[in-house]
């Protein structure tokens, strides 16, 4: 058996679902800082651009690399807006554990 | 020349993009008296393009290989959207000055916001869709966390930033689906493709429940309101009366705009859970007010519900829902913008206050005040003959028209449950004693409070502009139906 197995669309969607789940469970699971979640949400983002570029490519169609490349774009300006939030929320509570958030329930 | 003349649809959306550049500037190089410059500057940039929406009402254009769609839909949404921003903008002048958060940026961030809700309602595929809702979101965020010095406004931002980049994930994540199902991203292509499929495949499910999840986080339609209550309660007040108003506006603008022209072959699909998330917003509204003791937090209570309420009509799928949508909206955005003028009056000397309590005997200091804040209270609870009442009318009996007695019968039901709290204040207002006054009405919320009290009371007389509007609206949408 020389061939193999080709990696075919099914393979990479599947990656692009796992890794978007593990995202979303990073962002719910998580109990001890927020840059993890930061970290998840931009693991989200990227599972969604392995699926579009796997469709595109398999499509033959461009446009889902030119979502992904405007993902990429919003993601690293979402990414510095967390960052800032996280930096005023340390300066005002001087912690940024995810059970510290919690000054206002109901 | 001829080129030009093609992009000239796209001119309100060109006036706020280089107005707000150019305000920015303004507010960058004017150190002491930048904010009131830009604050000031704002409200005729945000004129010029309401100015431009309605001076070429009728026309319909589609710009950018079909990604920008011009219609009179798009138009009526963008009119509303950027009235609730200048009347906002308006109100916020003194609560801003007085806490020191009286900054250029402040305003030049609500442009921008402003900028992706216009956006988001001529997007027409998924990726203007999507840069649409970030242009706006990435705003809020930051306006959000603006009191940079107070925990819970800076919570609040962490929270709405958590919740809303996880909803963004979602709603790219249907994208990313329905794209590799179709092949395409154009909404009208995508309705091309689902038709010739048949019966719509699992994927095409998953994307579209995707994008509706991600769709109902930002109009805070439950199950993805958790964000709501903190959010509007730790940022600042002009800033919660902003997010009640505009952004859930556009929201509601774009979720119809996907449904009816990406989705329209899926609706038996996503008909079940269009109805299920505005069952249980008009409950959780109801229910979820009653302990409140916060008046913002009220108020998030009191917008989930409403928005349950508009989905009432977007449930019912025709040309009659869609109008009643857009009726509700419009009332619901007069009715939210007088009763954030009132919260916003509530100071004692220096300090803001926000308990429900804080109103108690208002009658008794500031009777017509506390007349108009009742009258606005008791169209929120839909008591007839005020606007609140017709609105919920017109979404029900669309409800009914579409057989969907189930649906019209738990909100009319939900209403009573509201009523109760709506009626708590008005009770707490005119009925106990009072404790010190608080301070002085500033003039732009007597206004702001004197017009909207006004709208819902003479409504009745006059309603034709706000139907009409809203017919010509629903006719651009689903011209055939």
């Amino acid at each position: 058996m020389e061939t193999g197995m080709t990696i075919g669309l099914s393979h990479y969607l599947s990656v692009g679902a796992i890794l978007f789940t593990l995202g979303v469970i990073g962002i719910f699971l998580n109990r001890k800082n927020v840059i993890i979640i930061l970290m998840s949400i931009e693991l989200m983002l990227l599972a969604v651009n392995i699926n579009l570029v796997a469709f595109s490519s398999f499509l033959g169609n461009l446009e889902g690399q030119i979502f992904a490349l405007m993902i990429l774009t919003v993601a690293a300006g979402e990414a510095a807006i967390g960052l800032a939030i996280v930096v005023t929320y340390f300066r005002n509570r001087g912690s940024i554990a995810v059970e510290d958030i919690n000054m206002m329930k109901g | 020349m001829n080129v030009l003349a093609e992009y000239m649809p796209l001119l309100p959306e060109v006036i706020l993009f280089l107005g707000t550049l150019l305000l920015l500037m303004t507010g960058v190089f004017n150190e002491q008296q930048g904010a009131k410059v830009v604050w000031g500057l704002a409200m005729p940039v945000l004129g010029a393009a309401i100015f431009f929406l309605i001076k070429d009402w009728g026309v319909n254009a589609v710009l950018f290989n079909g990604s920008f769609v011009v219609d009179d839909f798009a138009r009526l949404l963008k009119v509303m959207v950027l009235l609730g921003g200048i009347v906002t903008l308006y109100m916020s002048v003194t609560y801003l000055s007085e806490s020191g958060l009286f900054k250029p940026e402040y305003t030049v961030l609500l442009l921008f916001s402003l900028l992706g809700m216009m956006m988001m309602l001529s997007a027409n595929d998924l990726i203007a869709m999507y840069l649409g809702l970030e242009v706006q979101s990435l705003a809020l965020y930051v306006v959000a966390s603006f009191r940079r010095d107070s925990v819970r406004s800076s919570e609040a931002g962490m929270k709405y930033f958590v919740l809303g980049a996880l909803s963004s994930g979602m709603l790219l994540y249907g994208c990313s689906m329905v794209y590799g199902f179709t092949g395409s991203i154009n909404f009208e292509d995508i309705a091309k493709a689902t038709i010739t499929e048949g019966a719509p495949s699992v994927g095409m499910v998953i994307g579209l429940v995707f994008i509706l999840a991600g769709l109902a986080f930002k109009i805070s339609a439950v199950p993805f309101h958790m964000w709501t209550p903190d959010v509007y309660e730790g940022a600042p007040t002009p800033v919660t009366a902003f997010f009640a108003a505009c952004p859930k506006i556009a929201a509601m603008g774009l979720l119809i705009r996907v449904i009816h022209s990406a989705f329209p072959e899926m609706q038996p699909q996503w008909n079940q859970i269009i109805i299920f998330i505005s069952i249980a917003s008009m409950l959780l509204g109801a229910f979820g007010a009653i302990g409140q003791t916060n008046i913002k937090r009220l108020m998030a209570y009191s917008s989930i519900g409403h928005m349950g309420f508009a989905l009432v009509g977007v449930a019912a799928g025709n040309r009659e829902g869609i109008e009643g949508v857009l009726v509700y909206l419009m009332i619901y955005l007069i009715m939210t913008v007088g009763a954030f003028a009132c919260i916003l009056a509530m100071r004692r000397n220096e300090e803001m206050v926000e308990n429900i309590e804080d109103l108690r005997g208002l009658s008794q200091t500031n009777l017509p005040a506390a007349f108009m804040f009742a009258m606005l209270m008791f169209s929120l609870a839909g008591i007839p003959p005020l606007a609140g009442f017709f609105a919920k009318f017109y979404v029900f009996m669309a409800a009914v028209k579409a057989d969907m007695f189930v649906l019209a019968v738990v909100g009319v039901l939900a209403s009573v449950v509201g009523a109760f709290y709506y009626l708590r204040i008005i009770k707490i207002m005119f009925f106990d004693e009072p404790k010190e006054g608080i301070n002085e009405m500033p003039s732009q919320l007597k206004i702001v409070l004197g017009l909207s009290g006004m709208f819902v009371l003479l409504y009745v007389v006059y309603p034709n502009p706000i139907i009409d509007s809203a017919k010509l609206a629903a006719k651009a949408l689903l011209p055939t139906v």
